[in-house]
């Protein structure tokens, strides 16, 4: 079976993959580059556990294929915390208890990274209809809003600062 | 075991703080690692082959052409597991399910498995895999699967707990009936009786995490296995029984779970993904798509539920009585048995009768879903005293407050309660602000109750004191949904030590001792208590050290916010020992200090819930918007409010989901129509609004701190409280879960 | 003392909801049920459920049943 010869980016690094044709981001990014923070949960797109951003677009992974991220720039959750310091929206999950099982929280956090970096001040309303792409089966997302508000906060004020 | 009991005086350091839970960094960062996360050398991909069909006799598998294409290194059927079972029908119906033996009984039944070098030829060669079926005629409807000409899922069925023993097979696997008194004479004293008949379709768990291991197994029958579960004791036990393994011999670890909810107490395809390592002694990695998830693991049944309910002018009821219908799919359950004693468990009767049916029929092995079988009973029975309280124009909490269960009380399940909290959930909601907001219009407001058992169980856990003093505890229950911290703050509370200097970890099974599963609502209970008992075995041992390092007797030493003390006028020369203190000299002094701790837990108590709820009704689509959400209910002794307040919150969601959307659709060839996220519509973020809690606290006196289960009671009210605000919106009584737009536009038409 | 039964453990005693047997734990007060009625025991072995003045317990054998006590026999049930 051929494969397509991919150079991309993923968080800031560069990095190189074969891969068949058919193959999705999400089972590259797991499976060839190890970033497992990327989580299946349907396959089709309905779930947003494999929520990544592509050149800053916030998509499904598993309905990206592998040979299109050829010289793009992919963002997964383990990009989030720089330097050793976790990213505000981190915090605010832990802070929160925004999180049960944990499975759909890497999603949730690239999504609400993706949605505060298009509008830092969103309203509750804003803020649900924004994460309506990743389900959660655990926390009824009361806290996970709530943490959204609070990091959307935080970085408001360090952004002035 | 002695324990301190009076809770009034109770003061706690650390517990009921609302700390930062221990693995949330790894849960956060993606480095938390799932069933499907893990990979080893040279491991194959399992794949399985299952049925299109609902009912169908296999003729014949043809796996020659699978098993030559390159890359294929191992296929399994049925025939590759023997029955080692000794005659356990259980065992067997669990074996039969995670590989069919001659007969496909539901639409994603396996008849096959591969194991390849990828994904790609695995599924390559499920293509290649030649299964002759002859299909059977198949009854998917719990109400159709009990008429005498249905299709007969299993002719060995004969109906259980009917009297005289029938001979001929039937699709109705057994009979309970529960209550006291007589309901005719009970019927014959009311004012006014209401009778109705509720249906319920079936839904799943949905944990967003699907099955996933990583097994390993060598000739030599000794095999590893990396699984997502709520218990790996338990999966290690069932998979070594299928298998013919020794106990020992098996290592289960368990992953992070991502959700369970009573979806991962069972077996599904381990046994599968373990005789595929065996046949290929290689590592064997099998993770299930989410069509397999829903087609062929364990959703809860759907049912179809009679209740009558008769009660004087004044507002007392006279009788209750409730026939309950449901469908446990291919195999046998105690579904409706459990229905049947929930039903009116809420409530003070004189008379009150339940008959729960259990029915078989070409649908899944149904399984646990979060307090099994209560919502739909519940949906029901608080349906109709709704419709009771409105005849009789009574505040419908008032109807229930009058109508309480309390201490003394004779359940309708059979025991006399002690005391317990419906009560007073009851009259908090009655207090709560929620109540006093005003309605707008096509607005409309439901209240409901919910009860549920709380389990205990065979727990295990160790504690070790580090040389830094810092503490090492391994529980082997399950972690679902936080509780790791609940048990750091228990060890922490109990050794005088802060929180941040004890880490927990799930132990596997080769580690501990037996755990049972992470189900009904055990999991902090069960591990707080054994945490508890393994802290003070510990702080025993470090009281001998300080007494010894002192030289005097050990009832001379006391511990006290984490410090030995030496207690008498003729010791008051002696400084304090530190649990840190006492950890650096311990190699001297004795060795590693730890504490163990194995306890059957039990007598978590019952547990009640009632919540209130406001929806908004479009008239013109039906469809449903949840504006406001209050749940209360009893948590004996909240350790980590914020987990608490989580599994109050997270039991309405999934309630509020089942009420308002989720149901499993059958096409009349019995095939599942919407295996998939898409079409089985769980709520998003934007269905719900923020869900109130208020936690009650009226302590067990069966745990040292009071702590009664939480986690499975918030899922019981919601489908009546939904159904009650509905109705109340459009003026026509819901009897149909769940409430759709097209089944309430249904309604109001049929109304007018 | 007297306990009682119901739902499908009935079938095994012959219909009776209420059978008088011995014990001061709920291990003891099983063994003699199950001596008294055999048929019983194909339910102990799938495991049942022992109410104790309301306390439900399912797991515990050497459970204490004090003098008088309200003793309640249920299928075994599970949660999720």
């Amino acid at each position: 079976m051929s494969g397509v010869t991919v150079s991309a980016k993923v968080n800031g690094d560069a990095v190189q993959y074969v891969c068949p044709p058919s193959e999705s981001l999400m089972d590259v990014l797991r499976n060839r580059l190890n970033l497992t923070g990327v989580k299946e949960g349907c396959g089709t797109g309905d779930c947003g556990a494999c929520s990544v951003t592509l050149d800053g677009r916030l998509v499904c992974s598993c309905l990206v294929l592998g040979a299109e991220a050829e010289g793009r720039a992919i963002g997964t959750v383990e990009g989030l915390s720089q330097d050793g310091e976790l990213h505000p929206l981190q915090t605010a999950f832990i802070d929160h208890a925004a999180l049960q099982c944990g499975i759909c929280t890497p999603g949730f956090l690239v999504a609400a990274k993706s949605l505060l970096g298009r509008n830092p001040n969103p309203s509750e309303e804003e803020i649900r209809y924004a994460l309506a792409g990743n389900l959660c089966r655990c926390t009824g997302y009361d806290k996970i809003v709530r943490a959204v508000q609070s990091a959307a906060k935080v970085m408001r004020k360090q952004k002035r600062s | 075991m002695p324990y301190e009991t009076d809770y009034t005086n109770q003061k706690f350091s650390v517990i009921g703080n609302r700390v930062n839970r221990p693995d949330g960094v790894d849960k956060v960062t993606g480095r938390a690692k799932y069933g499907a996360d893990a990979s080893a050398a040279g491991q194959l991909v399992g794949k399985i082959l299952r049925s299109p069909h609902a009912h169908a006799l296999i003729k014949k598998i043809d796996t020659s052409k699978a098993e030559k294409l390159p890359g294929v290194k191992a296929i399994v059927t049925g025939d590759d597991f023997p029955d080692f079972t000794g005659g356990n029908r259980s065992l067997m119906d669990t074996l039969e399910n995670c590989m069919a033996r001659g007969r496909a009984l539901y639409d994603g039944h396996a008849v096959a498995a591969v194991a390849a070098v990828d994904a790609q030829t695995a599924n390559q060669a499920l293509k290649l895999i030649k299964v002759t079926y002859k299909k059977l005629p198949h009854v998917t409807d719990v109400d159709e699967a009990m008429k005498p000409n249905a299709p007969i899922v299993h002719d060995w069925i004969r109906t259980a707990g009917v009297d005289p023993a029938p001979t001929t097979a039937s699709n109705i696997s057994q009979r309970n009936e529960f209550g006291h008194g007589d309901v005719e004479t009970g019927f014959a004293q009311a004012d006014i009786i209401i009778e109705k008949t509720f249906k319920t379709e079936q839904t799943h768990q949905g944990y967003i995490e699907p099955h996933a291991c990583l097994a390993t197994l060598g000739p030599d029958g000794v095999g590893e296995l990396w699984v997502t579960t709520q218990g790996h004791f338990t999966f290690r036990n069932m998979c070594a029984s299928l298998l013919g393994l020794d106990v020992a011999k098996l290592k289960v670890t368990s992953s992070e779970i991502g959700g369970g909810f009573g979806g991962k107490t069972h077996v599904w395809m381990e046994p599968v993904a373990l005789q595929l390592a065996r046949k290929s002694n290689r590592p064997v990695k099998l993770v299930m798509t989410r069509e397999e998830v829903f087609k062929a693991t364990g959703p809860t049944s759907s049912t179809s539920v009679d209740v009558k309910i008769g009660a004087k002018k004044n507002g007392r009821i006279t009788a209750a009585s409730a026939e309950l219908r449901y469908q446990s799919g291919a195999f046998p359950g105690m579904w409706g048995m459990l229905g049947a004693m929930t039903s009116f468990a809420c409530y003070d009767l004189k008379h009150v009768k339940s008959v729960g049916y259990d029915v078989l029929c070409n649908r899944p092995k149904v399984a646990a879903y979060r307090a099994p079988s209560a919502p739909m009973a519940a949906f029901g029975v608080e349906s109709v005293i709704d419709l009771l309280a409105a005849e009789l124009k009574m505040d419908p909490v008032e109807f229930r407050i009058k109508n309480a269960a309390k201490k003394g009380t004779q359940a309708s399940y059979g025991p006399v309660y002690g005391p317990i909290g419906i009560g007073p959930t009851l009259e908090a909601v009655k207090n709560h602000p929620h109540m006093k907001k005003r309605l707008g219009k096509n607005q409309g407001r439901g209240v409901a109750c919910g009860f549920w058992f709380n389990f205990g169980g065979q727990t295990c856990t160790d504690l070790n004191i580090g040389i830094d003093g810092s503490v090492n505890l391994t529980v082997g229950t399950v972690d679902v949904g936080g509780s790791r911290a609940s048990l750091a703050l228990i060890a922490a509370e109990e050794l005088g030590v802060d929180y941040d200097q004890v880490r927990v970890t799930i132990g596997d099974t080769s580690s501990l001792g037996h755990n049972d599963t992470t189900e009904g609502s055990r999991g902090t209970f069960s591990s707080g208590m054994a945490t508890i008992f393994a802290a003070r075995n510990a702080v025993d041992v470090m009281k001998q050290r300080a007494a010894d390092t002192w030289g005097i007797p050990v009832d001379q030493v006391v511990w006290e916010e984490g410090v030995a003390r030496a207690k008498g006028r003729q010791n008051s020369n002696l400084p304090p020992l530190s649990l840190k203190e006492i950890a650096a000299k311990s190699p001297r002094t004795g060795g590693p200090i730890a504490g163990h701790n194995e306890v059957v837990a039990d007598g978590a108590g019952v547990s009640f819930a009632s919540h209130i709820c406001d929806v908004e009704v479009d008239p013109e689509t039906g469809s449903t918007r949840v504006i406001r959400y209050t749940v209360v209910q009893d948590a004996g002794k909240a350790i980590h409010p914020d987990y608490v307040e989580g599994q109050f919150q997270g039991g309405a969601a999934q309630g509020i989901g089942w009420a308002l959307n989720e149901e499993y659709i059958y096409g009349d060839d019995g095939t599942l129509q919407n295996a998939g996220f898409l079409d089985y519509r769980i709520p998003v973020c934007s269905d719900l609004p923020f869900i109130d809690t208020e936690i009650l606290e009226i302590p067990n006196p069966n745990h040292p701190y009071g702590v009664r289960g939480v986690g499975e009671t918030s899922i019981v009210p919601p489908l009546a409280a939904i159904g009650n605000a509905v109705s109340n919106a459009v003026g026509v009584r819901m009897t149909h879960v769940p409430m759709s737009p097209p089944r309430i536009l249904k309604a109001i038409e049929d109304a007018q | 003392m007297e306990i009682r039964l119901s739902g499908i453990l009935c079938q095994a005693t012959g219909g009776a909801s209420s059978v008088e047997v011995s014990g001061a734990t709920i291990g003891e007060m099983l063994a003699s049920l199950a001596l008294k009625h055999p048929a019983i025991q194909d339910h102990l072995d799938d495991g049942v459920a022992v109410a104790v003045n309301g306390e439900i317990y399912r797991d515990r054998t050497d459970q204490v049943i004090p003098k008088g006590a309200e003793v309640f026999l249920l299928p075994r049930i599970e949660g999720g």
